[in-house]
């Protein structure tokens, strides 16, 4: 069974109960050890591919160089061919055999080596592949793990605190509420703000002699000397 | 990273905050360390972090399953799967009998990334709330 169906499982069983592991903390120790053994593993692997690679690497110089010398000695025989030394041209041949022998040999190894390194590239990307996903469901394990413990310490919390938990529908009202306040608040400043500036405008008019004067008591004593009259 | 350099952060904050909101964290012992941030004026929907080995969690409680009008339960699921891709950072998940919504980070996640996520998460709580109330008791 995949881990994510055996999550799905055990929270549909009622593990969510707090203190009920969803997948047992021994199974857990054994997947992490796991993991650890197949990383192990892997850092081997791929210290055997380094030296698999080198000795492809030192095979294939091998069979470049026997394969010259090869072509070298063929020129030879024909040199000696050429100038009449059959015994000559036979010794050279020989070596050439000899060399050939060798060569196929060499070409063997190589042909070897170079399965080898094959062979290990692709197992040490599998390998690779499978410690990410190991890794991954691990993650969903430990993660599910973790949220449990934590809605546990939470809920723990709102008991302790007896806070009580409000209906959503009561604490977006509240919220909404404390916004509007704010927003009410922020217009109440502004408002006074543009008052105030309505005032300074009134006193600089004043100051300029336009709009309504005050009344003073020469203007009165003015007014009443006009009656008189 | 962990909830106390978390907190550190965001109390250091104050009212500089990038989002324009105001962060008070409230670390709660448990056998997980969560810290409980409230964000001023919405004091009612706190958000919870919690750390683990490869990511952290920021959770925010929405309603109950007791608060779901019972004909509108299914309608109200296929809606909340509907949002999870249109909204910005967060999922729905359940977690025992509450629904919630939740963002992840990456626990690489610089302190700016955190912020920004809280600030969403709580943004799109309230939204959430406000227009899926229709299935609520």
């Amino acid at each position: 069974m995949s881990i994510f169906k055996k999550i799905m499982t055990a929270i549909r069983g009622g593990a969510s109960e707090v203190g009920e592991a969803i997948v047992d903390s021994n199974a857990t120790r054994i997947f992490e050890q796991e993991i650890r053994d197949a990383e192990n593993h892997l850092t081997k692997a791929k210290r055997d591919l380094t030296s698999v690679m080198a000795e492809q690497m030192s095979a294939s110089r091998d069979v470049d160089r026997i394969t010259r010398e090869i072509t070298e000695h063929e020129g030879y025989a024909v040199q000696a061919l050429e100038k009449g030394d059959e015994a000559l041209a036979l010794a050279v041949a020989e070596k050439i055999s000899n060399l050939e022998g060798e060569l196929t040999t060499q070409q063997q190894a190589l042909d070897s080596f170079s399965g080898n390194a094959t062979r290990l590239k692709e197992l040490v990307k599998k390998s690779e592949r499978q410690v990410a996903e190991f890794k991954r469901q691990l993650s969903m394990v430990k993660t599910t793990e973790s949220v449990q413990k934590a809605t546990s310490a939470i809920t723990d919390n709102f008991s302790s605190s007896n806070s009580k938990l409000l209906s959503a529908k009561d604490s977006l009202e509240r919220i909404k509420a404390k916004q509007e306040k704010f927003d009410d608040r922020m217009k109440a400043a502004e408002l006074l703000e543009s008052e105030n500036s309505d005032n300074s405008l009134a006193a600089q008019l004043k100051d300029a002699g336009i709009g309504a004067a005050d009344t003073n008591a020469n203007s009165v004593l003015e007014r009443l000397k006009a009656k008189q009259k | 990273m962990n909830i106390h350099k978390i907190a550190d952060h965001l109390n250091t904050l104050a009212d500089d905050s990038e989002t324009g909101m105001n962060f008070d964290c409230q670390p709660i012992s448990g056998e997980v360390d969560v810290l409980q941030i409230s964000i001023i004026g919405r004091e009612e929907l706190p958000i919870f972090v919690s750390v683990t080995d490869d990511q952290i969690l920021c959770i925010t409680y929405l309603w109950g399953t007791e608060e779901v009008k019972p004909e509108c339960i299914n309608e109200m699921h296929a809606s909340m799967l509907e949002m999870n891709i249109p909204m910005p950072l967060s999922s729905f998940s359940k977690i025992g009998d509450k629904y919630v919504t939740f963002g992840a980070l990456s626990i690489s996640s610089t302190f700016a990334d955190i912020e920004h996520e809280l600030a969403v998460l709580s943004n799109n709580a309230i939204e959430v709330i406000d227009d899926m109330s229709e299935f609520l008791i």
